[in-house]
């Protein structure tokens, strides 16, 4: 994943840093969220890149936004942002799967 | 999956899904809850604050068994710029009373709690379920839900919705509209351990004495927003949120912004050597009265967050969500009693009854607060830092005289925001909050 630097002078940030405190039951092969085939992201799809709390879109060498949401913490942020655009199939985890926190 | 019919089903185990559902079984009716997470706690994220009055009219005597943290008895409010808060803090051994007002509280712990006493209460809860859709009769009305658990379906003659914010199950029925990106906050939060007694030291506090911190200004970069830090027993919550269409149009990360608020001078001593154990995000309904959907129809309710229930103004949400989820269940229990259709002209009593409460007095109450705060960022930005300098001018003694300093105060707030502006945000402010 990424290694997001910070505007206003703070020293990187790295969120798998924090994702490795959380515990997961990953639903292996159905990922929860799909983002549609797309040649240009959406400016909405995009911000999605910095916005992700759990730093789970990427941009790939094609310009493309890729998604791995091993680590997705379901507060559906992606899901709002990217309503009006389409871009996104979005759905809970099934019954049992995703994020568990501990503490909440 | 459950073939017996039910008096009422629940969506979700949260304080508002909880409040309904221990209500209603309370009162002899037969429910059936339904829960995603693996344990009815384990998708939710609060601050967190119970409020001790919502909770005591459902169950009064929570106090002997329910996980609490600390009783708060010290409230600050910060206003930050870079370098420096301006404070104003509230601390009254008044708080130190037999039934105290207000508990900082982990939510994972607290909801599990609450739940057990759901199902004391004779409800019957399913975890692991997700609700993927409501059930219509031909004349449209709802009847009942389809589960992911095999594609189960159950019938009940009430479904109440407290799936949460981001609740798909009444927004997909179109029950209610899309959440926009400017009426609703992310906020990210993580939990930091330290042992009591350091934290007590720090935050001046004896027992289980507990501190609120609510803070504003340079700490969200502009954006509509605010950070707080919590005690708990033998660990601190510290999270920062902000509208999510301004972090769209902004550059900053989320985890960046709360990274950036834990380095802050006024913060970082007070979690210096601290364990962090999780990290969590979640959305919070900021978009106040004007943005509330409608409440009720031909076989169901929306309690909670799912209803925007939230007081952005106070930080407050699990007391309305209890509430609503109570109100909504006492009006479900009448209906039945008096042997009355779950129709929407008879659920119209769920918000006749909360009219005459402080949830609806106090959603109409800061109606235009959102959009205030939406269009006014010096309030987050530029005020904070007249603020903070002028508080630097008037304490630092260097020979210039206090009249000098009076001057340079003002002359710093008109050149920051002219006159007129000043004079106009009072005002824009005085009668937003009226």
């Amino acid at each position: 994943m990424m290694n997001i630097g910070e505007a206003g002078g703070t020293a990187p940030v790295k969120v798998e840093e924090r994702l490795f405190q959380n515990r997961y039951m990953v639903d292996a092969g159905r990922p929860h969220i799909r983002i549609r085939p797309h040649e240009t992201p959406s400016k909405a799809l995009l911000a999605m890149t910095r916005l992700c709390p759990a730093g789970c879109y990427s941009v790939n060498d094609r310009g493309q936004v890729e998604a791995v949401v091993d680590g997705c913490v379901e507060c559906g942020t992606c899901r709002v942002v990217t309503a009006q655009t389409g871009e996104l199939e979005w759905n809970y985890p099934r019954g049992g799967f995703g994020v568990l926190f501990k503490f909440g | 999956m459950i073939e017996e019919r039910f008096d009422a089903i629940v969506v979700g185990a949260g304080p508002s899904g909880n409040a309904a559902a221990y209500t209603m079984a309370k009162a002899g009716l037969k429910v059936l809850q339904l829960e995603r997470g693996e344990y009815p706690g384990s998708k939710n994220v609060q601050g967190a604050i119970l409020y001790a009055d919502a909770l005591e009219k459902i169950i009064p005597d929570f106090r002997e068994d329910a996980p609490l943290e600390r009783h708060v008895i010290e409230q600050r409010l910060w206003t930050m710029d870079n370098g420096s808060h301006v404070g104003m803090h509230y601390r009254s051994d008044d708080f130190n009373e037999e039934r105290p007002n207000r508990y900082t509280i982990i939510r994972a712990q607290f909801d599990r709690w609450f739940s057990g006493r759901v199902r004391e209460a004779g409800a019957v809860l399913l975890c692991e379920t997700t609700v993927t859709e409501l059930l219509r009769d031909t004349a449209g009305r709802v009847i009942g839900v389809r589960t992911d658990r095999g594609g189960g379906t159950a019938f009940a003659d009430i479904v109440i919705l407290g799936e949460g914010v981001n609740g798909l199950v009444g927004q997909r029925a179109g029950l209610r509209p899309e959440l926009k990106p400017d009426t609703v906050a992310l906020a990210v939060k993580e939990m930091h351990f330290l042992p009591r007694e350091t934290i007590e030291a720090r935050f001046n506090l004896k027992g289980n004495e507990g501190v609120v911190i609510e803070a504003m200004g340079t700490i969200t970069d502009g954006m509509t927003g605010t950070g707080f830090i919590y005690t708990n027993q033998e660990s601190i919550s510290i999270g920062i949120g902000c509208i999510v269409s301004d972090f769209t149009e902004s550059n900053r990360t989320p985890y960046g912004l709360l990274e950036a608020f834990k380095r802050h001078p006024s913060v970082q001593p007070l979690l210096e050597g601290s364990e962090c154990k999780e990290y969590v995000a979640h959305l919070i309904p900021e978009g106040g009265y004007n943005a509330m959907p409608q409440l009720y129809g031909d076989g169901w309710i929306v309690v909670g967050d799912a209803g925007q229930f939230v007081n952005a103004v106070h930080r407050e949400g699990s007391n309305l969500a209890m509430t609503t989820g109570r109100i909504a269940a006492e009006t479900v229990v009448w209906l039945k009693r008096r042997r009355e259709a779950m129709s929407k002209a008879n659920l119209a009593e769920y918000q006749r009854r909360l009219a005459e409460t402080f949830v609806m007095k106090d959603m109409k109450k800061y109606r235009k607060i959102p959009d205030f705060l939406h269009h006014n960022k010096h309030f987050f930005n530029l005020y904070p830092k007249l603020l903070s300098a002028a508080a630097q001018t008037w304490f630092r003694v260097d020979g210039v005289d206090k009249r000098t300093k009076e001057k340079q105060i003002f002359q710093s707030f008109r050149a920051g925001r002219k006159l007129t502006g000043l004079i106009g945000d009072a005002f824009k402010l005085a009668r937003s909050w009226r």
